[in-house]
């Protein structure tokens, strides 16, 4: 192989690498946004204890559960922390896209995003250390090892699964603990009362709507570096079917808002474009632009459909993480049997039994994760804290200490 | 001298002022506040609709001497009046002393 495709493939992927590291922001300023003032300082450190965990934990031990290589096609752990191959800075690695350490990093900063998005389902009422065990256990262990089952070669890779880029592995895993522990959870003070709905409208658009502009940026490095080359024509259609999912899902949702809601909302079309990109991430190198808007726009309107789903079954998601990721995961990973390459009656049921199979494991184990939780050291905040702030009580600051507007 | 107060829109602040110029009053203090009043404002989000009575108005305190005090109050609700709910208020009350840090002035040539 060619030394200079090499460098030039694995130069992209650590493009990519930055890419999807700056989702971490894009996720933070979303979920501050969507929230009130009084739990900034609380979601900050939920997510800054997110990505420097997940990193270390994916050094220890993700990385040889999710990659090992030859195993039993169920669950494996023969090594701890990296260890270089002979051939692991060399083409001969993987098809010379990149080495074995940008291997690990590129995966690293994916496998964090699990427990983001459960963040944002839990927040302004979690307790900070019930938190952190939670996302330690998560993304050490489960998220690597559903991920083991397809990526690493297990048994839903011999079983015919497809999933490019996540839409299961990476958002549903995340989607489907977000619900768990949302259940456990309980909603938040003051969002039902009888058979009242109330609204908690967010602090800050403006900066919700950063993070999404930013997340939409980090995309192309999470789609367009699931390539695993800088290959110049899958690379270049992954961009494009992402971004007009991107798109069309904003507008699929923007119309749907208005058609529902009679009413233009901010918060339902920056929802629509993540469930469009949610949506695509299963099926961005296979299919057509033109079915990627159709993907989109369903996208869009499953958003609305499921954020009014998620109220009326009295499940409270401050940011829509459910409707976004998980929804729209599914949406995408089903999509994979109905447009593109692999369509077809057999690969949509593949798709479908391996959902069932992931989403039950998900359910599954973070259940037995979050009730030991909440029976031994408490899931929630008392009501005192939580009306008056996680970040008073339990950070002991303010985030905007001395500049204040309306504080409620 | 009188102390009249005025809960006015804030849209309506900048021609106000301009105005109490005119008729040279000159100095006064405002502040942003929060009230709850008859006007309700309409809101919705993700689906919810909700109605706050939280509104948002500027404060005006402005000490005259008692021959301003008609031109004051005729000018404040000739530039502050936009004929819907929620215009406002205005209330006067007396000042016994005003004195003036600077030179140890106090009465009418005080507030000048």
């Amino acid at each position: 192989m060619d030394n200079a495709l090499f460098t030039a493939n694995n130069v992209w992927m650590m493009l990519c690498i930055a890419l999807v590291f700056l989702m971490h922001l894009g996720f933070s300023l979303l979920e501050i946004g969507l929230t009130r003032q009084k739990n900034t300082i609380n979601i900050l450190f939920k997510n800054f204890f997110i990505i420097c965990s997940g990193l270390v934990l994916y050094y220890i031990v993700g990385f040889n559960i999710m990659y090992p290589g030859d195993f039993n096609g169920w669950f494996s752990l023969s090594e701890v922390g990296l260890h270089l191959p002979d051939n692991g800075l060399t083409a001969d690695y993987a098809d010379a896209g990149y080495t074995y350490w940008t291997d690990f990093l590129f995966q690293g900063m994916f496998a964090a995003t699990a427990a983001t998005i459960v963040s944002g389902a839990v927040a302004e009422r979690i307790k900070i250390g019930a938190f952190m065990v939670f996302s330690i256990i998560y993304v050490g262990f489960i998220y690597p090892i559903s991920g083991s089952w397809l990526w690493g070669g297990g048994f839903l890779s011999d079983f015919g699964f497809y999933d490019f880029a996540g839409s299961t592995l990476v958002h549903s895993v995340g989607g489907w603990a977000a619900l768990m522990a949302v259940v456990f959870l309980g909603p938040r003070i003051g969002k039902f009362k009888g058979k009242k709905i109330f609204a908690i409208p967010g602090h800050n658009i403006p900066l919700a709507a950063t993070g999404v502009f930013l997340l939409w940026f980090g995309w192309f490095g999470f789609n367009g570096g699931s390539v695993l080359s800088a290959d110049p024509a899958s690379t270049s259609i992954v961009l494009v079917t992402t971004s007009l999912a991107a798109a069309s899902g904003g507008l699929g949702a923007c119309l749907s808002s208005f058609l529902v809601f009679k009413n233009f909302d901010i918060t339902m079309f920056m929802n629509g474009i993540l469930g469009g990109l949610v949506g695509i991430t299963a099926g961005a190198n296979l299919i057509s632009p033109l079915e990627s808007i159709a993907i989109g726009l369903i996208a869009g309107l499953i958003i609305i459909l499921a954020v009014k789903l998620m109220d009326i079954i009295r499940v409270d998601d401050p940011v829509g993480a459910i409707p976004v990721h998980l929804c729209c995961g599914i949406w995408g990973t089903l999509a994979v049997g109905l447009f593109g390459n692999m369509a077809g009656i057999e690969q949509f049921f593949i798709q479908l039994v391996s959902i069932l199979t992931i989403g039950g494991f998900c359910c599954f184990s973070a259940s037995i994760i979050l009730w030991p939780i909440k029976k031994f050291m408490g899931l929630r905040v008392s009501s005192k804290h939580e009306v008056e702030g996680l970040d008073i009580h339990e950070h002991g600051m303010d985030a905007y200490s001395d500049f204040s507007l309306n504080q409620n | 001298m009188k102390k009249i107060e005025a809960i006015i829109r804030k849209s309506r602040f900048d021609e106000v002022k301009e105005a109490l110029h005119q008729i040279e009053v000159n100095f006064f203090s405002y502040w942003d506040v929060t009230g709850v009043g008859n006007e309700k404002q309409g809101h919705l989000y993700r689906g919810i609709s909700y109605s706050t009575s939280d509104i948002q108005r500027r404060y005006l305190v402005v000490i005259v001497s008692d021959d301003f005090v008609d031109k004051t109050i005729e000018t404040l609700i000739e530039k502050a009046k936009t004929g819907d709910v929620g215009d406002g208020k205005i209330f006067i009350s007396n000042i016994e002393e005003c004195i003036r840090i600077r030179t140890g002035e106090r009465g009418t040539q005080a507030i000048k």
